[in-house]
Formats: C-alpha cells, structure tokens, sequence
C-alpha cells in the first residue's frame, strides 16, 4: 500500500511538474483582458503537488505494510485488461463489431471454458444487436472493417 | 406560481411517447444497476450519445428514468445477492441480505422500493416547490456567485466527504487539471497539448465516466472475485401488500430518512453518506437496536428512503444552477450543453417545457418505475445469474461503444482503457472519483467564472468575499474546507477520540 501511495503521489507531482513548466511558458500573470492561459492550471498544480507532498508525508508513516494488491487477486484483473487491450488494437483495423465479437468469444472461450457454438453465438448476437441499435435504429456509426466493407456499409 | 407550470410539465411527460421513453429508461436504469460495474452514472453516460438526435425533453426524460432505474436495480442486488450494485447500496445489505436468507426476500424488496419511491417522491415535491425560487435568485448571481458555489461543491467533499481530506483534494485539482487541457475558449491558446493533436480537443468527461466507474468497476470486482449465490425472493401481490400493511408504522424512520437524504443530496457528495447516516440514525432511535443488522424491515427502510432522497435532491442544484450535485447528475448536464441548452437558473425562463416536462417526468418515472421493479424482479434478478464470463466481456464492449460513440474517435476507446486501469488504482488507494469527474464538467465553468470575478476587480480575489452572497457562500466553503484541519483538534479539545472514516462517494 505504502509503495503504491508514494509511486501514485509521484507520478501526479510529476504530472503537475509538467503543466507549471507548460503554464510559466503561456503566462501566469495579468494579460491585456484579464489573467493568461496559464494562471489557472498553475496555482492548481502547486496545489495538488503540494497535496501529494502532504499525502507522501502520510505515507511514510503508514506501517501496516498492507500490499496494494496480491499476485491471486491482480491474475484476474490482468486477464480481463490485456484481451481488452487488443481488442481495442484490433478495432483500429477490424472495426468496433468484428473486433469485441472476437473478445467476447476469445474470453467465454479462455475464461469461462464455454463450448465453441455458445461463445461464437454470443458474440455473434451481441455484435449484431449492437449493429442494430447504433447504427440502424439510432444511426450512430461505429468504427468499421473489412467485413462490414464486404457486407456494403 | 408553480401549479400550471407542473400542469404544464406533465402534459409533455404523459405524452404516449415520453411515457414509452420513461418504460424504456427505467427497464434499462435497472439492468444497468444490477448489473456490476455498470452503475447510473455510466449508463447514462454510455446512452447520452443515442440521445443526440432526440427532441432535449424526451431525451432527458429517458436519461432521468434510467437513472431511477438504477436506484431501483441497486437494491435488488443489495437483498437478494449481497452485493451492493451501487454504492448507496451497502446500507441496504446489512439487513437486506439476512431478511432475504430467511425467506422473506420478498418483503425486504417491497419495503426498499416502497421506501425508494416515497424518498424520491419527498425530493421532486421539494423541487417543484423550492426549484422556481432557486432559480428566481440564481438569476441575480453573477461570476463571483457561481465561482463560490463551485467552490462550497468542492469544500464539501473535503470537509464532509470521509477518507483523507488530501486525497479528495488531489481528485478535485486533478479533474480541474485534466479540464483545462486543450483549447482556452478565452484567449484562444493551447494549454498542456505539448504537441499531440489528439489532445487538442482535452478529455471527455463522459469517456472519463466510462473509464472510471465502468471499466475500474469492473476490475475491481474481478478481482474480490465474482461470485453470485443469490437467496431467492417470492413476490406475489399478497406478499406486497402484508409489506404495505406493515410499513406505515415505520413513518418516524421515513420522515427522518427523508430529510436527511434531501439535505445531504442536495449537497454534493450526498447519496452514500446519506444512506449511512440514516441507517445509523434509524438503529439508534430504535427500541431494539440489537435486531439491526440480523434482518429488521426498517433496516431497509431508513438508508433506501435515504439513498433516493439525494438522489432526487442532486438534480435539483443541476437544473436551478447549472451545477450538478453527483456524478449521474452531471453526466445529464453534460448532456443539456451537448443538446444545445444552457444550464442554469435561465433555463426556466427560456425553456420551461424543458424543465417542467423534466420535473413532471420525475413524478411519472417514479411510479413507472417502482409497478415495474415490483411487476419484474424476477427477471431482473435473473441477469445476475449469467455467469462472469460472458458478463464481464459484454459490459467491456458495451463500454467501448459507448466511449466511441461519444464523438466517434478512436482515441476515446483508448482514454476510456487508461482511465479504467486510474479508478482502479485511485479507488484502491481510497482517492475519490466522484469529485474528480464534477471537476472535470465544471472546469470550463469554474475558470470562466472564476476569470470573470478578477476581471470585474481588477485581479483582487477579495471579490469572493465582499459581495454579500457569494461572501456568505464562500465563508461557508472556506470552513468546510478547514474542517479536516479544525476537527481533530476541536475533538482533543473535548477529549474525545478520532472517529473511523465514513463510507466515501463513488
């Protein structure tokens, strides 16, 4: 817990360092109509890094030496993350439908040891009716592929 | 004053069509709240883009409604699988779960939609009162007004939200931080781009809602390990009415729940605490406390009655002052400004059929919704009986399109991954979302506001302070922010000790 405190409060005093940098370039100070680009962003980031001093401060102190997470409780959560991760990748040139079919099916497949027939019919139904809604009932177009390319949309 | 207005209202929301909208809101608000990771600021997040083609009123009218549902499809899980789908929910458990493992599951879910629906009916009577004369005096406000109530939004999560008061601090500027990015409409520069285009056009706050509550939801839960063993509830008209029979001589706990609720809702931060204060509040009062917790009807009472007060009384500063009081609620608002109109007190001069057909829809949503979960738990307790594996990926996808949908960019898929994987790790490290994506919708407004102000006085922040209301209002803010300080040190005072974290806002 203690390290994962300290390395989140780094990353956000990082994050801060950064826009009082990009905030000290577009001006803090009084402009010709009022205060610059950078006043606001500025004075929030010294705040927040002087927040995330204060919570590293508390950190330190923090002996229960409890772990952010276990090895048994991040083995699930890594599974659920990086299919999704590739599945996003795939969207770029699969599209939306064909791509989360895929990860519906990959883990009904990988995960919940489901029949072929069951996870392609899920996947398949769930594309589909995702297809309907969006794109024909609400006409909110989604990313598209070769597929949907072949079918004429 | 208000009466023909109300008239008014519902002549648009009993329109066969809005009615329809409000059957479909609510049946999808429930799923959406049994269902886990998929809570009623999310769902209405994932369904505002549907929405962009729709007249304003009816698409409001469809988001409030499955915001309702939500409330309602958080208790079904609460009672019958002990698993809060929300988090005003929790309360709900303690004696939820063990009346429905003795059986009488059917009473404790009439009793929570009973209760659900009077503590949401007790807050849309107080709006419809109390919302003109809001708005009637926000119209006087000017900058500095509005920059100190964002203020009082903000200091209220920090003195009266529970947990770290740091942390909420750090959620709060990191919202406002992650607003600013992109275009200044001021002064028409790039601020924090360093160069990307995609960040041009800053984060969605909707995409942020995805993410956050969505996809870290559903981490989290993976990682405590679904597992659904759910009791299982008769329900019969005979059972609900035994439980009607029964619940008026619970009217001291209803009333106090309401008040409580409203006043705690009405504030940001409001419907979880809300819950626990009531509960806490209904066990104290009792004449046997010792049965809370083992299966006491008024159990489910007090903190449901509660949860939806606030959830009702949230939507009342979001549609007199533009400034949303959850983060469902401003979800809707950013829906408001998606569909062309200005949030704020001048809505009820410019758009009254807008408003009033929203408030009226809240009556008639209420009552779609509670003969629906009554009608229909069954089926909807049934949702949880899929398994986690088809679950899990479903609510992952259906998350994705929504994240895309917002403004069809592919880069939005991508945020809505990464603010995933930052609620789970924020909510871990007990750092507040909720304030983190107000922030996020209010940034624009608060710096415009908060510009304006040291424009009108030539760059004195005393400005806050000198006006008569915004002074008033930015005391109140600087006291709560002051109280994490002032707290621990008024109790060593009194030789009292320092009391356990409450339960935090989601």
């Amino acid at each position: 817990m203690r390290a994962a405190d300290l390395t989140t409060a780094l990353v956000l005093i990082a994050g801060g360092a950064l826009v009082i940098w990009d905030s000290l370039r577009i001006g803090i100070g009084w402009g010709t109509d009022g205060p610059k680009s950078g006043f606001f962003p500025f004075w929030l980031a010294v705040l927040m890094i002087g927040a995330c001093l204060g919570i590293m401060g508390r950190a330190l102190g923090d002996k229960s030496g409890k772990p952010f997470v276990t090895r048994e409780q991040l083995r699930p959560v890594l599974d659920v993350l990086w299919p999704a991760v590739a599945c996003v990748l795939l969207m770029h040139w699969l599209g939306l439908y064909l791509a989360s079919a895929l990860y519906m099916g990959f883990y009904m497949r990988r995960f919940g040891h489901y029949p072929w027939l069951a996870a392609v019919s899920v996947s398949v139904v769930f594309a589909v009716s995702v297809f309907l809604i969006f794109e024909i009932w609400f006409l909110v177009p989604m990313p598209k592929g070769p597929i949907e390319v072949w079918l004429g949309y | 004053m208000g009466f023909e207005n109300l008239l008014l209202g519902f002549q648009v929301a009993l329109q066969p069509y809005n009615l329809g909208l409000a059957v479909i809101g609510v049946t999808l608000g429930t799923i959406i709240g049994v269902l886990p990771g998929l809570g009623g600021a999310n769902g209405v997040a994932i369904l505002l883009p549907l929405t962009f083609s729709m007249a304003p009123t009816s698409a409001i009218i469809l988001l409030t409604s499955l915001y309702w549902g939500a409330l309602f499809g958080g208790a079904i899980t609460s009672i019958l699988f002990n698993i809060p789908g929300e988090p005003w929910s929790v309360a709900t458990t303690f004696d939820g779960y063990p009346l429905a493992r003795q059986g009488q599951g059917g009473q404790a879910l009439t009793a929570a939609f009973s209760s659900s629906f009077v503590g949401a009916l007790f807050a849309v009577v107080l709006i419809t009162l109390f919302a003109p004369l809001l708005a009637e005096v926000a119209l006087k406000f000017g900058p500095p007004e509005f920059f100190a109530i964002q203020l009082l939004t903000f200091s209220s999560f920090i003195g009266l939200g529970g947990g770290s008061p740091l942390k909420s601090l750090v959620s709060i500027l990191l919202g406002f931080i992650m607003a600013a990015v992109g275009l200044d409409i001021v002064t028409g520069q790039l601020r924090m781009t360093f160069g990307i285009v995609d960040l041009m056009k800053g984060f969605d706050f909707i995409v942020a809602v995805i993410g956050l509550f969505g996809i870290g939801e559903i981490l989290l839960s993976m990682e405590e390990g679904l597992a659904f063993k759910g009791a299982s509830a008769r329900m019969n008209p005979r059972v609900v009415w035994e439980t009607w029979k029964v619940l008026p001589r619970y009217w001291r706990t209803f009333v106090r729940s309401c008040f409580i609720g409203f006043w705690m809702g009405f504030k940001p931060g409001g419907a979880t605490p809300a819950s626990f204060m009531s509960y806490a509040f209904a066990k104290r009062f009792s004449k046997n406390p010792e049965s809370f917790g083992k299966g006491n009807l008024e159990g489910v009472v007090a903190p449901e009655t509660a949860a939806h007060a606030a959830g009702g009384a949230s939507l009342l500063p979001m549609i007199t002052l533009g400034i949303p009081g959850s983060p469902t609620a401003a979800v809707m608002l950013g829906g408001l400004i998606i569909w062309g109109l200005q949030p704020g007190p001048m809505l009820f001069k410019e758009k009254p059929e807008f408003v009033w057909g929203l408030i009226a829809s809240m009556y008639t949503g209420n009552v779609i919704g509670v003969a629906m979960v009554l009608a229909f738990v069954p089926l909807f307790a049934a949702i949880l009986r899929v398994p986690f594996a088809i679950l899990t990926p479903l609510i992952v996808a259906v998350c994705a399109v929504g994240a895309y949908s917002v403004n069809s960019r592919m880069i939005d898929v991508w945020y809505m991954l990464i603010f995933g994987v930052i609620g789970y790790v924020f909510k871990k490290l007990d750092y507040p979302l909720a304030p983190l994506v107000l922030a996020l919708v209010l940034g624009d407004l608060a710096e415009n506001a908060l510009r304006q102000s040291l424009i009108m006085s030539q760059g004195s922040l005393l400005i806050l302070l000198e006006r008569p209301i915004s002074g008033a209002i930015t005391a109140v803010a600087l006291f709560f922010f002051a109280l994490p300080i002032i707290t621990p040190w008024w109790r060593r005072l009194r030789g009292g000790s320092v009391p356990a974290a409450s339960p935090r806002e989601t």
